[in-house]
């Protein structure tokens, strides 16, 4: 899927140079010695990973050339600092460079030297001038306040200052993005999604469990290119990311096509990578680009690895995708793949109508088992597990 | 006398603050309070167990593995599935380069710039540099050359003014003491650190899929098929790039980090004196490749398990394990506020100030943590814990290895119980772990060689094949922060209670009911602070525990009572 920002922003690194400033980015990469030609090769892989037209190379190039490296706020509350890990596997541009010079990263807790009251000081110095980018790793918890505090002062205190004169907010992990683990029923904490508390700001979802560092400084850069986010699907997630259904772009969707099934672990199917579909993945469901970026440094993904897809960037995918080893419903295997398809665009026509409707409303059975109590008391079903789906517990509810 | 918060403490995982109180440029008084919580194992109950590890592995996703290992050993306890031997070499293959890389990380990003002055580097003469670098490691990056370049990049960074992470730190403190050639030397292979870790824990993608949160456990074995005639299973390729890695990790070890640790110890000798603490010491034990015992922690591996307690070693005993939520932020019964883990009641009862607030009420609760004691004493986890009870238990791979590193110091063995001691505890772990990695690989390929492609026990992998009705399982691990260990109730085939006492909860766990403090808490009484506003000496103590407090604080045991019928059926 080709995304509608793409041509617009091609316009806009063909456009002449803006006035000089002081610090530019190219002052900084060679500040943090990186060499020309790194520097070309990296805008070449940018090029690629984003979905651009390889011509634009030397735009993205010479508009990267010219623009100042952003401070950079990173912010972590109800987290595991998955995200952070997978931002310090970074390649392209490796984590050397983006500490050193592509952007200013000003406050990041797991990093900084800083502790204490030095470190809210580096940020509070940072926010002053605004226009900032704000990171934020973690889900934040409006039950209990106290559930998440740093300098005692509550996570959602400090993300509105954060984020007041920001130039945009990049969610990190689907925590931050959707809510997550701790917005998983039944919510102990009143956990909720960045974009629940603050607005008004532009807003990208990287989500994932943790998010894929690739489309991390993917997008970065594109920011930093065209100065603004990727053109995103309606849960805020850029298209060159989670523009494609996993099951679409998966190297055994052929497998699934012929009928070829792993049915147990370690079977001759599974050792020959046929399709995990029985095996519970949830990749017919799910839109990432795992299958073609890959993880630490494009070595591997869950599905090539031999484990079925979790659908860890969609929106409570920890109740909706659950229990992960069931199937999931409605597909007729060994039947022709019209039905998956449709699974594929009840997914896109729910997402597109916003966060209100999840992911796989169109095909998931939903229990309102709203307790603990309830949940526990039944039974599991008899026969092969079944795809439920737990109630959704958004903000406490 | 004065009173110190330090809140965020960064270059740890998690939200982690303390109180101190100061007295005549010492520490007199340490408070210890993990500020997050999310409610995991609430979160879990009533869920298929077959799930849990996926929840459990984003307790943290620093020590991305550990909670998934300790979450399959449970359930497999409880249900009686067995891992077969494939199963067991790759899950100890990922704890195993998961412990190399943290150690790494931990030493370089979250540790060193506690004794490293970077800005000291930049009067560093390149050359001096090679030749004390060469003197120390045969590690190939050791040039002139490479050195100049590195002081230059410093250079121009710094003198940009915008530091980026590095901003407002304490640099110039007077407690930082290194030569500004030793500065030059630990700056540049911080920045090789960086490279490094990234390649090495690729090993973690090619056995599941990606790094952090590898998704290839079961409960019964492991997801990654192996089949040295597949192309879409561990063959012949994954073992060379794996044993490719893993042989680079044993040269980092051995060939930057020890040598480092080695040069930089030796300039903070004090730091032999400071940061003791409790002195009692707890592991577990782990890495065998023998079948697990019901309930019972890995026994004859690489570490072994064990008490220390006034010097004495004793074996472990998993029921003398209790927790207290006395000062912690959950619910608790005066008559009882200490309680083994499966009668625990744990229920949120945040009874801190609402934010913004200045202060905690340490005399009432004040963290998340609850405040984990064996036989009624609080214990140290970790690095030191496993070196000093494997010295105690005349271990034949850690005496000698400890014995060398004192003598190497010329220090007494007395001095490992510090916050130095700590780090090269650590050092010494990670140099035993990188060459056991490669006996696992080797170990692989033979079965594998050998005709055995079997990963899971799939008998027991429908539920309707468990034991009926109730049953309880312990999963033990020996996690790089130390001993780990989760608990879960299966009744009729879902989570009816579950719970996971952690290392950063022994070490970073507040007072008891009888005002006996955790090992922060312990380890911080008597560190020097030079400057209050720097508090730069109380970040080394707690960095040599390497805090991680997501792992931490997020103990919610979800029904007491049902497990207390367990517990006197």
């Amino acid at each position: 899927m080709m995304s509608s920002c793409n041509a617009k922003c091609a316009d806009r690194a063909a456009e002449p140079d803006p006035a000089p400033e002081a610090r530019t980015l190219a002052d900084r990469l060679d500040d943090a010695g990186v060499s020309r030609r790194r520097f070309l090769t990296f805008c070449a892989a940018m090029v690629t990973t984003l979905a651009l037209p390889e011509r634009l190379a030397p735009r993205v190039a010479a508009a990267l050339s010219k623009v100042e490296s952003p401070v950079v706020v990173w912010l972590e509350f109800q987290d595991c600092a998955g995200d952070t890990e997978a931002f310090l596997r970074s390649r392209n541009p490796s984590t050397a460079d983006l500490l050193l010079g592509l952007i200013s990263l000003d406050y990041h807790e797991t990093v900084m030297a800083a502790a204490g009251r030095a470190a809210e000081k580096a940020r509070d110095n940072a926010l002053t001038k605004g226009g900032h980018l704000v990171v934020v790793e973690g889900s934040v918890p409006t039950g209990i306040p106290g559930a998440c505090t740093i300098g005692g002062r509550s996570a959602e205190d400090l993300l509105r200052d954060a984020t007041r004169g920001a130039a945009g907010i990049i969610n990190v992990g689907t925590c931050s993005a959707f809510g997550g683990i701790p917005a998983a029923g039944p919510n102990p904490t009143g956990a909720v999604r960045v974009e629940d508390i603050v607005g008004g700001v532009p807003v990208v979802n990287l989500s994932g469990c943790p998010v894929n560092a690739d489309n991390l400084t993917a997008t970065i850069v594109h920011y930093l290119t065209f100065g603004e986010f990727p053109a995103t699907d309606a849960l805020g997630r850029p298209l060159f990311a989670y523009g494609d259904r996993i099951h679409d772009t998966c190297p055994r969707r052929g497998h699934f096509d012929a009928g070829q099934f792993a049915e147990q672990w370690g079977d001759e199917g599974h050792r020959k990578g046929w399709c995990l579909y029985r095996l519970g993945c949830k990749g017919p469901s799910t839109f990432h680009n795992c299958p073609s970026v890959g993880y630490n440094d494009g070595t591997s993904w869950p599905i090539a690895a031999g484990h079925g897809c979790v659908g860890c960037s969609e929106p409570n995918f920890w109740d909706d995708m659950t229990p992960f080893y069931g199937r999931l419903p409605g597909v007729q295997v060994g039947d022709t793949n019209l039905s998956v398809d449709q699974i594929g665009l009840g997914v896109l026509a729910a997402t597109a109508t916003g966060f209100a409707l999840h992911g796989v409303g169109k095909v998931v059975q939903h229990r309102r088992a709203a307790s603990r109590e309830e949940r526990a008391a039944e039974q599991p079903a008899a026969g092969p597990p079944q795809f439920t789906a737990w109630p959704r517990n958004r903000k406490g509810q | 006398m004065a009173r110190l918060v330090i809140d965020p403490v960064t270059r740890i995982e998690g939200h982690l603050r303390v109180e101190v109180i100061v007295d005549g440029g010492v520490v007199t008084e340490a408070y210890s309070s993990s500020t997050m919580w999310r409610g995991i194992e609430k979160i879990l109950v009533g869920r298929d167990p077959r799930d849990a590890w996926l929840f459990a592995q984003r307790i943290c996703g620093v020590c991305t593995t550990v909670h998934a290992l300790a979450s399959v050993r449970a359930v497999e306890d409880a249900v009686g599935a067995v891992p077969p031997l494939n199963a067991r070499l790759l899950r100890q293959l990922i704890a195993a380069s998961l412990f190399l890389h943290d150690h790494v990380v931990h030493f370089y990003h979250l540790h060193a710039l506690d004794w490293v002055d970077p800005t000291s580097a930049l009067k560093a003469d390149p050359g001096r540099t090679a030749v004390l670098a060469q003197s120390i490691s045969d590690y190939p990056r050791s040039t002139k050359a490479l050195f100049t370049a590195v002081r230059d990049r410093l250079e121009k960074f710094v003198t940009s003014g915008n530091i980026g992470p590095f901003t407002n730190g304490y640099w110039g403190h007077p407690a930082y003491r290194l030569d500004p050639d030793v500065n030059l030397l630990a700056f540049s292979h911080y920045l090789d650190a960086l490279e490094f870790q990234r390649d090495y824990v690729r090993i973690h993608a090619l056995l599941g899929g990606k790094n952090p949160h590898p998704q290839t456990y079961l409960v019964g074995g492991m997801a990654s098929p192996l089949d040295p005639n597949s192309q879409n299973a561990i063959n012949d390729n994954t073992l060379q790039e794996l044993a490719r890695l893993v042989q680079r990790g044993i040269e980092f070890v051995e060939q930057v980090y020890l040598p480092d640790l080695y040069a930089i110890a030796a300039a903070y000798p004090e730091w032999t004196r400071y940061g003791k603490g409790l002195g009692s010491y707890l592991a577990f034990g782990d890495y065998t490749l023998s079948a697990p015992e019901k309930g019972k922690p890995p026994a004859g591996g690489l570490f072994p398990g064990g008490v220390l307690v006034d010097g004495k070693y004793r074996p472990f005993e998993p029921g003398k394990v209790s927790e207290s939520a006395f000062h912690s932020w959950y619910r608790h019964d005066d008559a009882k506020p200490s309680l083994p883990p499966w009668q625990g009641d744990t229920t949120p009862d945040y009874t801190g100030p609402q934010p913004p607030f200045d202060q905690l009420d340490v005399a009432g609760k004040y963290t998340w943590l609850k405040a984990p004691r064996y036989d009624g004493r609080a214990m140290e986890v970790g690095p030191l814990a496993r070196m000093l009870v494997g010295h105690a238990a005349g271990d034949k791979r850690i005496t000698p290895a400890v014995d060398a590193a004192l003598q190497r110091l010329g220090v007494p063995a007395s001095a490992l119980m510090s916050t130095l001691g700590r780090v090269l505890a650590r050092g010494l772990e990670t140099q035993l772990m990188a060459h056991y990695t490669l006996e696992l690989v080797n170990r692989l390929r033979d079965n594998v060689a050998g005709g055995d492609l079997t990963i899971a026990d799939n008998t027991k992998w429908d539920p309707r094949n468990w034991p009926g009705g109730r049953s309880l399982g312990v999963g033990f691990h020996e996690a790089p922060r130390g001993a780990l260990s989760h608990w879960v109730v299966i009744e009729d085939q879902r989570i009816r209670n579950y719970q996971a006492v952690v290392p950063s909860t022994w070490n970073a766990g507040p007072r008891d009911e009888n005002g006996n403090p955790g090992p922060y808490e312990a380890a911080l009484v008597g560190t020097p602070v030079v400057d209050p506003d720097r508090p730069l000496e109380i970040l080394r103590t707690l960095h040599s525990f390497d805090p991680c407090m997501a792992c931490a604080a997020h103990v919610y045991d979800g029904d007491g009572q049902i497990v207390t019928k367990v517990l006197v059926q």
